[in-house]
This record gives C-alpha cells, structure tokens and sequence, in this order.
C-alpha cells in the first residue's frame, strides 16, 4: 500500500510539474474565455454603425408604420435616391418596397454586405409594420390583441408532479431534468476519452523509459499499474477543477471590464424582442430557477461522483492494458483502443438519442451494464430512477471494475516486459486467463 | 551459507525452454559469474531470480527459505541488461524514489544516496536530468541505484558495457568492496577476461541448460589440455621423444603438449639430458575463453525456435 502511494505521488508531482500541464491548464481557460468575450464583444460592436436606409416605392402605409431605430436603422423616405446612385448620396443601403408578383419579397441594395442582424432587425420591423395594417383592415385594434396575447400566453403551466414511494410529490421540469443528464452523461464521456489516453501513454512511459524490468523487480506490476491509474487521476480531477475555478474567475472578471453601453445595448435588444416582454422573461428564469432547487440535488451530485469515478476505473484498467502491450508508436495503439471506445461512444449514443424516454428499455439496460452505465444512468438520475436498479447499476459497475482491474494487471504484467513487438487480442487474451 | 539455491528450475515459453531444469547454488559473499552465449537463458534466469517471471516448476531458496518475490524483492537489487531510468525526472529525485520504492525511509534514502553521490563525485548532477546524462553517467546512476539499499543479492547484467576503463575499475572496486561486506554478487555477462578477474565461482549456461558449474580454477584444471611452456633455445626438429609433442615454437620458448603417461619431471629430465638449458617452465591453462568457445562452438550462433509441447 505505502508502494502504491509513493507511485501516485511521483505520477502527480512530476505530471503537474510538467510545462505542457502547467500551460494547458493555464492558457486553455484563458483562450477560451478570450474567444468568447472576443467574438461577443465583436458581435456587439458591429452593431453600433448607424445605417442610413432610403426606402424608395413604398406604397404609403410604411410611411408611418416602419420606425428607425437609434442605433441601428434611420429610414429616410424622402431620399430622392434609385439604385443606381443611394451611394453618392450617402446611403448605406437602398430598400426598395415595390411588391414583386407574390406581394411578399422586397428587395435591398447594398454596395458593403448587410450584417444578418441589420436584415432580421429590418426584416421584423416590417412584420411589424405589415401586421399593423392589416389588423387595421380587419378592424381589430393592436392594443386589444396585445392584451388577450398577454393573458393566453404563459398564463398557465403544466404542474409536472412526480410521485415518490413514499407518496410524497415533487415537481419536475422535463428540461432541466434533460440538461442536467446530458450535461454529466457528456462530461463523464469525455473526461473517459481523455483520462483514458493520458493512462494509456503514461503506462507506455515505462517501456519508451526502459525501466519496467527495474520497477517490476521493486515492486507488484499490480502496484505499478494501481499507482499510475489513480496518479493520473488526481492530475486530471486537478487539472478539471483548476479550470472550473479560473474560467469562473475569468468570467466575473471579463464581466466587470465590459463597457457599460455594451450592455445598455443588450438590455434595448431584449427589449426590442416582438414576443413577450422582459417581465415575462424574468417569470420565466424564476421558474427554472425554481426547477433547478427543486432536482435532488445531493442524489445527482453523489451519483455523479461515483459513476465519475466508477467509469474511470472501469476503462483506465484497460486503457493501461492497451498502454502496455503496444510500443513507442502510438499509431499501433489505434486498432486495439477500437474494441474499448466502442462501448463508451456506443453508450453516448443510446444516452443522447433516448434521453426523452429515460425509462425506456434501451435505456435501463444501458444504465444497468456496466460499460455504458456511467454515461446512461447519469441522463435518468434527474427524472428518478427505480432504486433497485440504482443498487444494480451500482453493484455491477464496482463489480466491473474491480475485474477490469484484475484483467489488465494479468496483461500488464507480460505486456510491460515485452520489447519490440505488438501483442495481438488473442495473445493478451491467453495472458489474461492463464494461471500464473 | 547459501544465498540462494536453485532446484531444477524451468521456464517453457510458446516457442523455446527458455530455462530448462537448471540447479545450483550460491554462496553469500561470493562473487558469482552467469555465462552463456546470447539466448541461452540468462535474463530468464535472472528474472526468475528477481520475482518478475514465475517459474514453471522447481524451487527457488533464498536465504534459507522459499522464495517469496513480495517480501523477498526488497533484499535484491537488480540492474538489469536493459537499461532505463525516467529520462525527464532529476536525478537526485530519481535515485530517492527507486530507493524509497525498496523500502527504505526517507531520511536513510537521503543520506545514503548523498554518500555515493560523494563516493562517484556525482554530487553536481542532483538537478540534472537523466536525459543530460552520457551513457557511462546514467551507467553508474544505474548502479548506484541498484545497490543503494544494501540488498543482500546483487544481480548485475554486464555491468561494465559503455563504461571506459576508468569507470569500470571504479564499479570493479566497489563490487570487490560489497562483496567482502558479505553482499553476495551475480555477474551476467559474456566478457570472460572480466569473469576470470573477478568472479569465485561460475556457471555457464547454454540452450536453458547449465553445462558447466564450479570455481575458476577448478574449470581451468578440468578443462587442461596439458600444454606447458619451456624456456628453452632449440630447434625442435632435433628434439626426439615420445614424452611430448611441440605444438608451438618461438626462438626463446616452446608449446609443448605432455603425451598420456609422462609426468613434468620426464620433460624436465629429456632436457637436462639433453644439455639444454630452461629457463623457465610453466603449465598453461586454457582461457575461460577458449572453453567458453569450446564449449558452445557446434550449436547454431542464434537459437532456434521449436515447439513445445
């Protein structure tokens, strides 16, 4: 036991140590964070030119109706301009409202491309103005439609209950039950691609080095092979947790030096939304809000843990396996990793394509097998899952990678002493299952 | 006191007897020499001997006791024919950690460590990595590390290949060193001038079975084809006798071969009688060289793969 600590501390002292970990953890948030307020805060400033419309050909009613927009659009219907020249007269754009055979498509003139904002933004604003005229056909008033659209919608809510063993009920939110599910079930399947490659070359670390023959005669492979699995673990939870905190750092950071017009303008665009207004909006952020404190969350966090860790262990045994029968080229390790990252894209897919029907068939029997249980179970944890099939689920998983472990010790344990050639399923399967 | 003792030990692979029924014994404090051209068997041998391969039937006594490779590994230490050490870990670290790793506590490590960084005026290379290291640097890390813990059986594969003559005598004087600390040393190779140099006792090993086992000398003695050396001037085409054959002859010296029956005081006395001064006369001992070719001449260069059943 003290040999497998003293292993996982060598693994994790000399990985974080290591430059290449020191700038991926540091430079990846920082990237990120970069790319996203970057591009955010191009997308809004794109916004800010004022462009100058002349509308030529409009039929009489637009006059009135289609209003400019401070910050975006300034109609002029008094231009005097024709296609051929709104740019010498100082036009950004021409529109042109003469309706072609179908009444429904005007045209635009530009001489720079549009943005697609300004389009939409132009494109909603004669909605507006055409919807209008014709409920003042119709002889309805606006004020009046606007008053029933506000009572009809968003005026009730389905009440969804869920009704637990002891009777007692809670409610639940289909969509957030959905986007926690796929949110842990996605992060376990990528974390299981990643942690599984950084095993399977940090078991190869030993061949390239030359120095398994050294180690095995100082300690149990067995020992060699726990240490590394669970050394590179605590580098990955490491590294994860070190970029949830910076990238949370860095948003609250970046928030607070974004220019205050900036978001004076995302407050007017949201205002400027057709449907709905922002009191509407804030009801129904409250009521996610309500859904998100009403999912257990202790049973989703606990379970999340644990089919984390238990995925982890389940495929880094093997991951080591494949490290440590295959030689200094990666190329080699390809077709052998093929028959492992089956299972783990195999349970992402049933987790993604059946995520409505948490307890459909598919489902539950990809929860409860140990080789996609990590990844399924976590999409019906929110919406409640049997607890017998919990303890199964559970069970099976330790039970899995307890003999994935076992298994990939007895390969490991030739593989890592072999040189120069790739073993074949076949032979790793005959190691695997002599009696030593 | 034996060490270690080896009874009828075997190793089938798929496609060779790697080691095939192989006994011996080895005395603590010897200096032991393995021998055996290359794919005879040794480094399965060894294995066995380190607790990496199980072997498939025999026994294997170590200090007294059946070897038991979980507790028993901490009083071997091994450098084995392949080396290695993590190229990217400093050195100083490295040496702590392979030493931790056979027991030993952190402190003791330390000071241990510092004492034979000082003994192989190493103490500079603390923060290097193994990866700045020559050859014949990473060589004596290597073997520093292998006897760092005091093991009671060192088992070194060719210790001296990439070493220059210096380095090597450093590493000869500190086996001799061990040695007569009571450590007990095998010594794998095929350089055979350094085996006769060095070693008490020795085995060879040919196609997984031992063919040969006993001292130096003792092979030597056995191995004798009865040549002996004569100072003498003359020419031999005038030299009449049956008591020897000249095999070879120098204007100073002659090579002669004693014929079945006669004694050194026959040639002794035909050379007194014949009027001819000696000035010197000596037996000559086949090399284990020439007994280690002799031996294994006749079996194809590299081993042949057969099937087992």
């Amino acid at each position: 036991m003290n040999k497998i600590l003293l292993i996982i501390k060598r693994e994790y002292i000399t990985r974080v140590r290591n430059k290449t970990f020191l700038l991926s953890t540091f430079l990846l948030p920082i990237v990120m964070m970069l790319f996203i307020f970057g591009s955010a805060y191009f997308a809004m400033s794109s916004k800010e030119s004022l462009k100058k419309i002349a509308v030529i050909n409009d039929p009489g009613y637009f006059i009135t109706n289609l209003k400019s927009d401070s910050a975006q659009l300034n109609f002029d219907f008094a231009s005097k301009a024709d296609t051929n020249n709104f740019i010498t007269k100082g036009y950004d754009a021409i529109l042109d409202l003469n309706n072609d055979s179908l009444g429904k498509k005007f045209s635009i003139h530009s001489k720079k491309q549009l943005g697609l904002t300004v389009i939409d933004n132009i494109e909603s604003r004669l909605d507006r103005a055409l919807e209008k005229k014709q409920l003042q056909k119709n002889g309805i008033s606006k004020e009046i439609l606007d008053s029933i659209n506000k009572q009809a919608i968003g005026s009730f809510k389905i009440d969804n209950r869920l009704l637990n063993e002891e009777g007692k009920s809670t409610e639940v939110n289909a969509s957030v039950n959905y986007g926690i599910g796929f949110g842990s079930g996605i992060l376990i399947y990528i974390t299981m691609f990643i942690f599984g490659a950084m095993v399977m070359r940090g078991v190869m670390e030993e061949k390239t080095n030359r120095i398994a023959e050294v180690m095995i005669s100082s300690v149990k492979p067995f020992q060699l092979m726990m240490g590394k699995i669970l050394g590179i673990a605590a580098v990955g939870l490491t590294q994860l947790f070190l970029w949830f905190v910076l990238i949370m750092l860095l948003s609250t950071a970046a928030a607070a030096f974004i220019p205050h017009e900036m978001l004076q303008q995302a407050g007017e665009v949201n205002k400027n939304m057709p449907v709905g207004g922002s009191s509407e909006m804030a009801m129904k952020l409250m009521d996610i809000q309500k859904d998100i404190s009403n999912v257990n969350w202790p049973l989703v966090i606990s379970c999340f843990v644990f089919y984390f860790l238990g995925g982890y262990l389940f495929y880094a045994a093997l991951f080591a396996a494949i490290g440590s029968v295959i030689n200094e080229d990666p190329q080699e390790a390809q077709s052998l990793m093929l028959p492992i990252t089956m299972p783990i894209i195999f349970g992402f897919i049933i987790l993604s394509s059946n995520l409505n029907t948490p307890d459909s068939p598919v489902m539950v029997w990809a929860s409860i097998i140990p080789f996609t249980s990590p990844i399924v179970m976590m999409g019906r944890i929110p919406s409640g899952v049997p607890w017998q099939q919990l303890v199964a689920s559970m069970v099976l998983l330790i039970a899995g990678f307890i003999f994935t472990t076992w298994l990939a010790g007895k390969i490991y344990r030739t593989g890592i002493l072999m040189y120069g050639k790739k073993a074949s399923w076949k032979e790793m399967f005959k190691w695997a299952f002599r009696k030593s | 006191m034996n060490i270690l003792e080896l009874r009828n030990l075997k190793k089938y692979f798929a496609s060779q007897k790697a080691v095939d029924d192989i006994s011996f014994e080895i005395k603590q404090g010897s200096i032991f020499g393995l021998l055996g051209p290359n794919g005879a068997g040794k480094t399965t041998l060894l294995r066995m001997i380190t607790g990496i391969f199980y072997p498939d039937s025999g026994e294997i006594i170590f200090n007294g006791k059946k070897f038991d490779p979980d507790n028993d590994i901490v009083y071997i230490g091994y450098m084995p024919e392949e080396r290695g050490l993590y190229k990217k870990m400093k050195i100083g670290e490295q040496a702590l950690y392979l030493a931790r790793l056979k027991g030993l506590g952190k402190e003791e490590a330390l000071r241990k460590i510092k004492d034979w960084f000082v003994k192989f005026e190493m103490q500079s290379w603390w923060n290097k990595k193994v990866e700045d290291l020559s050859k014949g640097m990473s060589q004596k890390l290597q073997f520093v590390t292998t006897v760092l813990h005091e093991p009671k059986l060192i088992i070194l594969d060719e210790p001296f290949s990439g070493l220059d003559p210096v380095n090597a005598n450093l590493i000869k004087d500190e086996i001799f060193n061990l040695a007569q600390k009571g450590h007990t040393i095998i010594f794998s190779t095929h350089r055979m001038e350094q085996v006769e140099e060095i070693c008490d006792h020795i085995v060879l090993v040919n196609k997984g079975q031992k063919i040969l086992d006993g001292t130096v000398a003792d092979i030597k003695n056995q191995f004798k084809e009865n040549l002996f050396q004569v100072g003498v001037k003359t020419d031999p085409h005038h030299l009449m006798t049956f008591i020897f054959e000249v095999v070879k002859h120098q204007p100073d010296k002659l090579l002669i071969k004693l014929q079945h029956g006669s004694s050194t005081n026959d040639v002794l006395q035909y050379f007194i009688s014949q009027n001819l001064p000696v000035t010197s006369f000596n037996e000559v001992l086949p090399s284990l060289n020439q007994i280690f070719i002799s031996l294994v001449e006749g079996t194809p260069e590299a081993r042949q793969f057969e099937s087992i059943k």
